[in-house]
């Protein structure tokens, strides 16, 4: 078996967006005092992640767990408060835009909102030739027109669509257009932002197949953010689980799903609506979810686990290799409680 | 009796470039304490089909055909006058979103008590506390702090149970629930749909749901309707449609989920979209997205045939049908 | 691709916009009376019986004709002389001609420093954008009308009367058009960070393309439609300024009139019975900016993203 090459690492990653910008509104009057309140949503606490070449990660969580801003800061559209991006060997967060041009061809991004992530001025034509015209320069009109023609082709995209707009194609179509578009550069790296959620199930089916026949052509590598963790069972070969900005489980989708470690994913596996007649035990969650403006002290699940200790108020659970290749980052686990 | 009887309903659009039939004859029953769901993709015309049962179809829209009749009330013909002692009271809607529902300059007590004093002419404390005791029914953490406060300070799991206990406020019969959790988080998701199954259950009231989602479906109701541009291609019991389903596409959306396909191999799909509604092909509109397609498709559009307690619109089976005979 | 423009100009049939268009007749008559009133305005030179500035002709006898409807009338004049013995339908395509020009040339300048101020304001924020907007807001507290009048006096004071005439159409587009560039930087602005946040800018960015590019090729074709609606009305308001002024006897000189300086001009005789050398140019203008308006009102209307159906 081959050495796997490490394509992306991401180490220790923080971000937070201050809520008040200006100064002058972060100043309050409290207890008598002239006091500078700066609150802060905590999106990501404390990421560690590696994805080798060819694996396809998924990061599954529900909504302000931070996956979507995991992507943003991997792709250089926000850059972290704390922590590094690492692309095959080179430390990617903080270069300026000229050095990192050529990780853009290597790099590219499909979006959830098919709606709103094409030019609504620009025709297919102008949309997809752009990319091609801007990332091979020196190639002739007729080999850039062969690069278009061969990425339509391997994406579905009948060639008469070149000439019409993006609101005269349906959601799904849409999204071929963008997959088409992240794969003219030819990367060998995509992180796919939620990109079948907003579609319907027919059509997520089609979409889905077409980025897996993607994946296996151009022996792509993925960082697939996600909520569905049915689709994570279909396309991932590695899960994390993230709740608040923090990693709770990470191991291969077998593993996951075979022996979900840690409460949160167990909670996440028995919610979905399954099929057939369901007579497991449902993981209950009590308690609303927090903000991630005040994260919880310690564990940020305690709030709402069934399993929360007092050690779990107070002290962060750090991420343990629990079973070969399964890490999990949860005192009740460590505790073999569950 | 039933309660609700939908009637070869039909719902057009008069729109600059002609009429577009959004519903095109559909029927179906409704029982007292009888949970339906209504699954289809969009554009079949499920969320039409729920709105026109209040009339709440607006121009360009208006139903252009059919009945539906609620007890004694025909509920198509009444003017909003009437239906408006209906609805909100013996007939209550939830939606998608929860801001359909709820007014953003107005405290969650406010509009609670506003709905029981129109409906019931109840007083100021009487009311407040009648809302009190239905927010506690949907299991909101301290409810007597959510009635001071304003939306915007509830998360969206906490404005559905508002929601969910607005609608309850009136007694209602009928609850219709328009895609009540698809923007939800899947864990608060489980959580709600468990509450609005428990609290139906409870006080005998009718649900129909209406949602693309099949596992919800499996999970919360008896009776399963599956609508295709808009018209109704099969119905049943959902145990029965989920277990053997019997029309094509109900065929197909069940095998194109991610749980019916193993790990890593290509999903089950159907080939095309779903026709817009003003270039719906002839015969059967679905077609040219069937593997199964004849002649007779492209022909004859399928009446929808009872047998068993369940009734498809297909082909396939008026000719094995046929046969039988 | 060759079917490229047969197929736009039946899409265009097919549009939304065109529909609406037939359908709307106040549209329709607005259209029509702006486009006589601008050919007329081109054609000037070729259309008009006489040349109101041309010395040579002008007859003081002519002086005060009234328009041919009333009794004394001449068929010469169609709509009467003023005081110079000017034919007034001449003078009127004449003005308005320069109202137009100094309308239209406004607001292509304002539009152009908004635009631009705009797009920076809100694609690069931070303190660009809080430095902008401040400039903006401290411009817009002062009363156009109040800072055209220093402008101009000061102009006028300093080049003398002679310079001033020659100077005058450029000073006025100027003046007018520098004020009211925070109008649309705003509208611009607004738009800018609206379209900011769609996943098509970041899809730019991540393919790598310069911030430059991505905000003119990109987000700015997707900010015009309310530049557009808001052009009309500008161009309205601009005429009506720049004949306000005129009226003040800052604007345009006797030898180049505007509409507004027509009005002026014919204003004392209002008294002395000839109405018609102020009157008919006041109607006129009137006319013009009503149907501007009308058509800002409709495209408004039809460039609603809410309403237009696409």
């Amino acid at each position: 078996m081959t050495n796997k090459t490490k394509l992306l690492e991401i180490k220790n990653l923080h971000r937070h967006f201050p809520i008040k910008k200006g100064f002058l509104e972060q100043i309050t009057l409290e207890n008598g005092k002239v006091t500078r309140k700066v609150e802060k949503v905590h999106a990501i606490n404390g990421v560690d992640l590696t994805i080798n070449k060819g694996d396809a990660l998924c990061v599954v969580g529900e909504s302000g767990c931070g996956k979507s801003t995991v992507a943003r800061v991997v792709m250089n559209l926000i850059s972290p408060t704390e922590g590094e991006i690492i692309y095959d060997g080179t430390r990617i967060d903080n270069l300026k835009s000229k050095t990192l041009l050529p990780f853009r061809k290597r790099m590219q991004m499909i979006f959830q909102n098919p709606y709103a992530s094409l030019n609504p001025r620009m025709t297919i034509l102008d949309t997809l030739m752009e990319p091609i015209k801007f990332h091979y320069p020196k190639k002739t009109e007729q080999e850039r027109r062969t690069i278009l023609d061969d990425t339509m082709e391997s994406v579905g995209i009948d060639p008469s669509w070149v000439v019409r707009y993006p609101h005269e194609f349906s959601g799904g179509q849409r999204q071929r257009i963008s997959i088409a578009r992240a794969l003219s550069t030819d990367p060998e790296f995509i992180v796919a932002d939620e990109p079948i959620s907003a579609l319907d199930v027919s059509i997520q089916a089609q979409v889905l197949n077409l980025l897996m026949k993607a994946r296996e052509e151009r022996q792509l590598t993925f960082l697939f953010i996600t909520h569905d963790l049915s689709v994570v069972e279909q396309f991932g070969s590695h899960v994390a689980v993230m709740y608040l900005g923090t990693i709770c489980e990470y191991t291969t989708t077998k593993s996951l799903f075979d022996k979900p470690l840690h409460p949160y994913t167990q909670a996440l596996i028995s919610a979905i609506p399954k099929l057939e007649e369901d007579n497991r035990p449902h993981v209950k969650l009590h308690g609303e979810v927090p903000t991630p403006v005040n994260l919880p002290t310690g564990c940020v699940f305690h709030t709402r686990c069934p399993f929360a200790n007092d050690r779990c108020k107070t002290e962060t659970p750090a991420k343990q290799e629990a079973e070969p290749g399964h890490f999990v980052a949860c005192h009740a686990v460590d505790e073999d409680r569950i | 009796m039933s309660l609700l009887q939908v009637k070869d309903l039909e719902v057009s659009f008069k729109l600059r470039t002609g009429e577009l039939h959004a519903i095109r004859g559909i029927s179906f029953d409704l029982n007292k304490g009888e949970r339906i769901g209504i699954v289809g993709e969009s554009g079949a015309g499920k969320s039409v089909a729920a709105f026109s049962i209040l009339n709440l179809i607006s121009q360009p829209g208006y139903i252009s055909g059919g009945s539906i009749s609620y007890k004694d009330h025909t509920l198509s013909t009444m003017s909003d006058a009437e239906l408006a002692t209906i609805r909100g009271n013996q007939i209550a809607m939830i939606f998608q979103d929860p801001m359909m529902t709820l007014n953003p300059v107005l405290t969650i007590g406010t509009q609670m008590i506003e709905t029981l004093q129109a409906h019931q002419k109840m007083d100021k404390k009487t009311a407040e506390k009648e809302a009190l005791h239905r927010l506690k029914q949907v299991h909101i953490p301290s409810p007597e702090k959510r009635l001071k406060q304003y939306p915007h300070e509830l998360s969206g799991g906490m404005k559905q149970r508002v929601i969910i206990a607005i609608a309850l406020l009136n007694n209602p019969d009928i609850i219709i629930a328009d895609e009540p959790t698809t923007a939800l988080d899947v864990t608060i998701q489980a959580e709600i749909m468990e509450l609005l199954l428990e609290l139906c259950k409870n006080n005998g009231v009718s649900l129909i749901l209406i949602t693309h989602d099949l596992g919800v479906v499996a999970q919360t109701t008896e009776k399963v309707i599956v609508m295709y541009a808009g018209k109704i291609i099969e119905q049943g019991s959902t145990r029965d449609i989920i277990d053997n389903p019997n029309h094509p596409y109900t065929q197909g959306l069940i095998k194109a989920l991610p749980q019916k396909a193993a790990p890593g191999e290509m999903l089950n799909q159907i080939p095309g979209n779903m026709p817009q509604l003003d270039a719906i092909p002839t015969g059967c509109a679905f077609n040219p997205r069937c593997e199964h397609t004849t002649e007779l498709c492209i022909k004859t559009e399928p009446e929808l045939i009872a047998k068993d307690n369940r009734a498809v619109s297909c082909n396939l089976y008026s000719e094995r049908l046929k046969h039988d005979k | 691709m060759n079917l490229t423009f047969s197929s736009n100009l039946k899409q265009f049939r097919d549009s939304f916009l065109w529909h609406s268009f037939k359908n709307d007749k106040v549209a329709i008559v607005s259209v029509v009376v702006f486009l006589t009133f601008a050919c007329t305005a081109i054609l000037a030179p070729v259309i008009s019986p006489y040349d109101p500035y041309d010395l040579v002709i002008l007859d003081i006898m002519d002086s005060e004709i009234p328009p041919v409807w009333s009794e004394e009338g001449e068929e010469r004049f169609l709509l009467g002389t003023d005081s110079q013995g000017r034919d007034m339908l001449s003078a009127i395509f004449y003005g308005m001609r320069t109202s137009l020009l100094i309308g239209l040339c406004a607001v292509i300048l304002q539009a152009t420093l908004g635009i631009i101020f705009g797009l920076l304001a809100g694609y690069v924020g931070g303190k660009v954008d809080s430095f902008l907007m401040r400039v903006a807001d401290i411009q817009l507290s002062f009363s156009t009308m109040m800072v055209a009048i220093i402008m101009l006096a000061i102009f006028q004071a300093s080049f003398g009367t002679e310079r001033y005439n020659d100077l005058a159409i450029f000073m006025l587009i100027m003046v007018i058009g520098i004020a009211e560039w925070p109008q649309y930087a705003r509208t611009v602005r607004a738009s800018v960070l609206a379209e900011q946040e769609k996943e098509y800018i970041d899809a730019a960015r991540v393919l790598g393309f310069s911030s430059i590019r991505i905000m003119f090729r990109h987000i700015l074709p997707n900010t015009l439609s309310p530049v557009l609606v808001i052009s009309t009305v500008q161009v309205a308001n601009a005429i009506m300024s720049e004949a306000a002024l005129s009226f003040l006897g800052l604007g345009m000189p006797v030898t180049q009139p505007s509409l507004g300086s027509l009005i002026s001009s014919g204003f004392e005789f209002i008294f002395s019975g000839s109405w018609w050398i102020t009157v008919i140019p006041g109607v006129v203008l009137i006319v013009l900016v009503l149907v501007i308006n009308l058509l800002g009102d409709w495209l408004r209307d039809v460039l609603n993203p809410k309403l237009y159906k696409g």
